[in-house]
């Protein structure tokens, strides 16, 4: 007899179509997030906090209370939000000029507070939603439309790398850098993110996990071909790790 | 022995789970979906599904809805 060894998520609407690109990565973050909440049972005890981006409407998406930020402020909300309501499980999901470009001030006060919440930050090194302008993790050498002859450090710096700045914070409580280009890589982020969910859900502190993911439009690129290049190269600039983890220097 | 549900007017025709499929089941269609997008479509005459899920955790767009074993 056959079973059922996977389905579409609870926690994602019925039919919460992705506005999303062909092979843009939001889509498996978004799933993956889902398939937690529904392992968790949080369906009914999450807020979600959407940021400014190309995932702004996560409230067409998911089957979840959401409430919406200004673009970089969705850790303030989610602040707000989780010492109102303390046994509400609060996450923020932004991407990387939302988290880490306009938002950055927000995003590290809130490790260094400590606050009982969980970051997802989409780092696919573009302004993906204005038409692919550069944010502070775009790789040097890499052509947005605001560096049209790459990325010069000269003029623009270097790039910034969230996943250990936000580890350095003393109240991180989990921070990581995953990436969704390949079945292990995938089951991995997901891993990473329960991780940071976990911290949450026993009080640890803060916790954060950045995901590279692919914006095949402004990367100019075929979907598999941006897939391939997030291993290939983006990899070499932001690495994958764990780069805090204080669940596992507890158990040790 | 397995088998996949695609929800072929869901599908944006990237092509991923093609790529992620490790017995290679999944091909573009040559038949557009509402959106006049070519969807990915599962053929497996051998069944040769394995039931792994790996077309649909490397969807980006949840068009791969089940998948059986
Ligand atoms: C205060 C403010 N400044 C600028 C904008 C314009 N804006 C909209 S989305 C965006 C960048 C989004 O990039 P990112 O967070 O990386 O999300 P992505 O679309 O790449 O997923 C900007 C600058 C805005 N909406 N509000
Ligand atoms: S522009 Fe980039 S980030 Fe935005 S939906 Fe398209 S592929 Fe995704
Ligand atoms: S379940 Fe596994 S074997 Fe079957 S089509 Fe999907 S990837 Fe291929
Ligand atoms: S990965 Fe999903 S959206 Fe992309 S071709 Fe396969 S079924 Fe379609
Ligand atoms: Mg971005």
């Amino acid at each position: 007899m056959e079973t059922l060894v996977y389905k579409r998520p609870e926690s994602l609407l019925k039919d919460g179509q992705f506005t999303f690109c062909p092979g843009c990565g939001h889509g498996v973050v978004l799933r993956i997030i889902a398939e937690l909440i529904d392992e968790y049972n949080l369906k009914k005890d999450t807020i979600a906090i959407s940021s400014v981006g190309c995932s702004i409407f996560l409230e067409k998406f998911f089957d979840l209370d959401v409430a919406g930020a200004s673009h970089g402020r969705s850790p303030c909300v989610a602040t707000g939000v989780k010492r109102c309501k303390p046994d509400k499980f609060v996450f923020t999901y932004q991407g990387d000029g939302d988290a880490a470009t306009i938002g950055f001030n927000e995003t590290i006060h809130t490790a260094c507070r400590g606050e009982h919440i969980t970051t997802i930050m989409i780092n696919n090194t573009n302004f993906g939603m204005t038409g692919g302008q550069a944010s502070a993790t775009t790789l040097v050498g890499q052509v947005t439309t605001t560096t049209p002859k790459g990325r010069k450090p000269e003029l623009t710096g270097y790039p910034l790398h969230a996943a250990e700045i936000i580890a350095g914070c003393e109240g991180t409580a989990y921070a990581a850098r995953v990436a969704i280009t390949t079945s292990k890589n995938i089951r991995q982020a997901k891993e990473a993110i329960r991780k940071a969910f976990e911290a949450q859900i026993k009080g640890l502190g803060y916790g954060f996990v950045e995901v590279l993911a692919a914006c095949p439009t402004n990367w100019h690129m075929k979907p598999i071909e941006a897939v391939k290049h997030i291993d290939n190269i983006i990899e070499q600039v932001h690495p994958l790790g764990v780069f805090k983890d204080v669940s596992a220097q507890e158990t040790k | 022995m397995g088998r996949i549900v695609i929800d072929r007017d869901v599908c944006k025709g990237c092509y991923l789970c093609v790529e992620a499929c490790p017995k290679k089941l999944l091909k573009k269609s040559q038949t557009p979906n509402l959106h006049g997008d070519f969807p990915a479509e599962f053929v497996d005459e051998k069944n040769e599904c394995i039931g792994c899920a790996m077309c649909a955790m490397n969807c980006p767009d949840v068009a791969i809805k089940e998948v059986y074993r």
